[in-house]
């Protein structure tokens, strides 16, 4: 369908995008080449784990950025989540699934409020949510005043494992042995879950109507208004799903520690590793372009450089500071376009 | 009679009557319970503002980058990296080296956001985890001096006349700020850089100058904050800096400065650092537990907004 000039034009305009996906493979595929056991479905699983929650809180990130605004809350939202999380996931199975629903409602309704307060309130999303974030470890405290919590062990298990380990636990496909299954059994289930999500609510969600009105928000405001989009359901819709997609990550955290924990630092620290991931996954912070794929490959980039301290052979009192230099430099990419400006007052935008 | 204030004085006169209320509620909750009045001694209100000398000089640097649009997540490493730095140098040459590093901060973010134009956001953060990394390596493996030299115990705990040197310290700042912002043409052009940067660069205002400039007062009032902080606590440690950086933004903005630039007076962040200063102080009075207090404090910055920082309804 896409011709070499379609092809040509998608890269263009997916040029952050683009790029963030090519340095993941590259740094992932020399990740696993340099580690002694590398490609085997072990080290999937173990780095998938460690990168799950930070996947989701980065793409509960990218919906406000989209509009233009930021969100500092979505960490906290996620330690809200985590933390009803781990009161809920135990019992019968129809009552982890209520608990499983009750959380990502948790969520939800939270991302609904900032978008409320964003759009009736007309108060900034950045200071808007730097204040509802507040109020989320506000209540995650309430709930879990100290770290703990029981989650079910068999979902822990198989949610934290292969697909394999997931037939095997609930007894499905012949334990994990039938033929049809044999292809999928060495896939992480965390894999499989971010991509359901990405897929099932991401993807929709971008072609809809609103989600169209996101990106038009966040390129003029003023011009979607005139066009007649709806505005406030877009917003509000965006910090909705943002709210969810936290939840997804809190609901991960819990299922993958079997506990809660009401920490302000940690956080602080996702919320902020949300906006790195974010930009490395080629969103702009300006609104409008970008989306919540890219990010995910933003916050697997994150992960995977992190992992590099463990093979290779690193002091690692200088760890923090390689990341950090690293994030800076990956940032300063975007000053290229500083170079190919012609005109200085297309810079003050 | 209705009582007519300028828009841009409301959030001052708002934010100052919520502070008389704050300490109405403590007050009478003092009086109910052992029936005395602490909170409306000289001497507590003095200790209050001694505390909030940090968070004042944090907010008052953080303003100069929040009138230009931008923001500078930098300054909690910026902070701690000029106090670790200095008691490590120590002696008389400490509080310069605090200094020294603040400046070098705030040209590095002012070149990113300026003259890379790297969104501010993404770049201070960038800078802060390169700080915290320097600070790791730099501590690790072996313990440098942390001890606070005796000027900086001077800056942050003595007293001249019954009154803290750290709030003559905070004064001083604020003095300072208050003229660049009134009296200057670097403080016009931050606002008008604030407001348009397009038609403040056309009007013949270097705005590159004026980004960086803004940058380097943000981290040089970080590093003041800095070498009072390691006075108070009597030394450097990490993490230092961590409890600053959003009860500044807050400050700000609940003193009536828009968040995205062009708008808000220096009194406003004044006022914005005492109700936060005063609400946490209550609120401890109190005995509220920590799950308590966080909720409040985002609900008064949620109300107070409400009350008067709402943008316009975009039309057209």
């Amino acid at each position: 369908m896409k011709g070499k000039a379609g092809i040509r034009r998608w890269l263009l305009q997916n040029l952050g995008f683009a790029t963030a996906v090519l340095l993941f493979i590259v740094l992932f595929a020399t990740y696993n080449v340099l580690h002694p056991r590398g490609f085997s479905s072990a080290v999937a699983i173990q780095n998938s784990n460690e990168t799950v929650a930070i996947a989701f809180v980065a793409m509960a990130q990218t919906l406000p950025v989209l509009l233009g605004g930021l969100d500092l809350s979505v960490g906290a939202v996620m330690t809200l989540t985590n933390c009803v999380a781990s009161e809920l996931l135990y019992g019968s199975p129809a009552q982890i699934l209520l608990g499983v629903l009750l959380t990502l409602m948790t969520g939800a309704a939270f991302g609904l409020m900032n978008g409320c307060i964003v759009v009736y309130g007309r108060i900034q999303p950045i200071i808007a949510t730097l204040a509802t974030g507040a109020i989320a470890i506000g209540l995650a405290l309430l709930i879990r005043p100290k770290p703990g919590g029981k989650v079910d062990d068999d979902l822990s298990w198989a949610l934290t494992n292969s697909v394999y380990d997931l037939a095997d636990t609930y007894g499905f496909a012949d334990g994990g042995n039938a033929w049809w299954l044999r292809p999928f059994a060495d896939i992480p289930v965390p894999v499989i879950l971010v991509l359901l999500v990405a897929f099932v609510v991401w993807v929709p969600f971008r072609r809809s109507v609103t989600g169209r009105t996101v990106y038009a928000i966040g390129s003029a405001e003023g011009a979607a208004y005139m066009s007649g989009l709806p505005i406030h359901r877009a917003k509000i819709a965006a910090f909705t799903l943002g709210g969810f997609l936290a939840a997804c990550g809190g609901l991960y955290l819990a299922i993958q520690t079997s506990s809660g924990n009401a920490d302000i630092q940690q956080a602080g620290a996702y919320t902020l590793n949300s906006i790195a991931a974010v930009v490395l996954g080629g969103t702009s912070l300006l609104g409008g372009v970008g989306g919540a794929i890219g990010s995910l490959f933003g916050a697997m980039i994150l992960r995977v450089i992190s992992f590099y301290f463990r093979i290779l052979d690193i002091d690692p009192l200088l760890q923090p500071l390689i990341e950090g230099v690293v994030l800076l430099l990956a940032v300063s990419f975007g000053a290229f376009r500083t170079l190919r400006v012609k005109n200085q007052l297309d810079l003050f935008r | 009679m209705r009582l007519s204030v300028a828009p841009e004085n409301r959030p001052i006169v708002i934010a100052s009557l919520f502070i008389a209320a704050i300490l109405a509620a403590g007050t009478a909750y003092t009086l109910s319970t052992t029936g005395t009045t602490p909170l409306l001694s000289p001497n507590y209100l003095l200790q209050q503002l001694q505390t909030g000398a940090f968070l004042g000089i944090c907010a008052a640097g953080m303003m100069m980058v929040i009138l230009l649009g931008q923001i500078d997540l930098s300054v909690p490493w910026t902070l701690t990296a000029a106090a670790m730095t200095a008691t490590a140098v120590g002696g008389d040459m400490a509080v310069p080296t605090a200094l020294a590093v603040g400046l070098a901060v705030g040209l590095l973010n002012g070149f990113g956001v300026a003259y890379l134009r790297i969104p501010s956001m993404i770049f201070t953060l960038g800078v802060d985890t390169m700080l915290r990394g320097l600070m790791v390596a730099q501590t690790g493996g072996f313990a440098p001096q942390d001890t606070a030299t005796p000027l900086m115990l001077f800056l942050a705990k003595d007293r001249i006349l019954g009154i803290p040197v750290a709030i003559f310290v905070w004064a001083a700042v604020s003095l300072v700020i208050a003229l660049i912002l009134t009296r200057t043409g670097f403080g016009r052009s931050i606002y008008a850089t604030g407001s348009r940067e397009g038609a403040a660069y056309l009007s013949g205002i270097r705005t590159k100058w004026v980004i960086v400039g803004a940058f380097v007062t943000s981290s040089l009032c970080a590093a003041i904050a800095g070498v009072l902080l390691t006075g108070y606590s009597a030394k450097a440690y990490q993490g230092m800096g961590n409890a600053f950086l959003l009860p500044a933004i807050a400050a700000v903005v609940l003193g009536g400065t828009h968040i995205l630039g062009g708008r808000g007076r220096y009194a406003g962040t004044l006022v914005g650092v005492i109700l936060i200063v005063l609400l946490n102080s209550v609120l401890s009075i109190m005995q509220m537990p920590e799950a308590g207090r966080q909720i409040i404090y985002g609900a008064v910055i949620i109300g107070m907004l409400l009350v008067y920082g709402r943008n316009q309804q975009v039309t057209s």
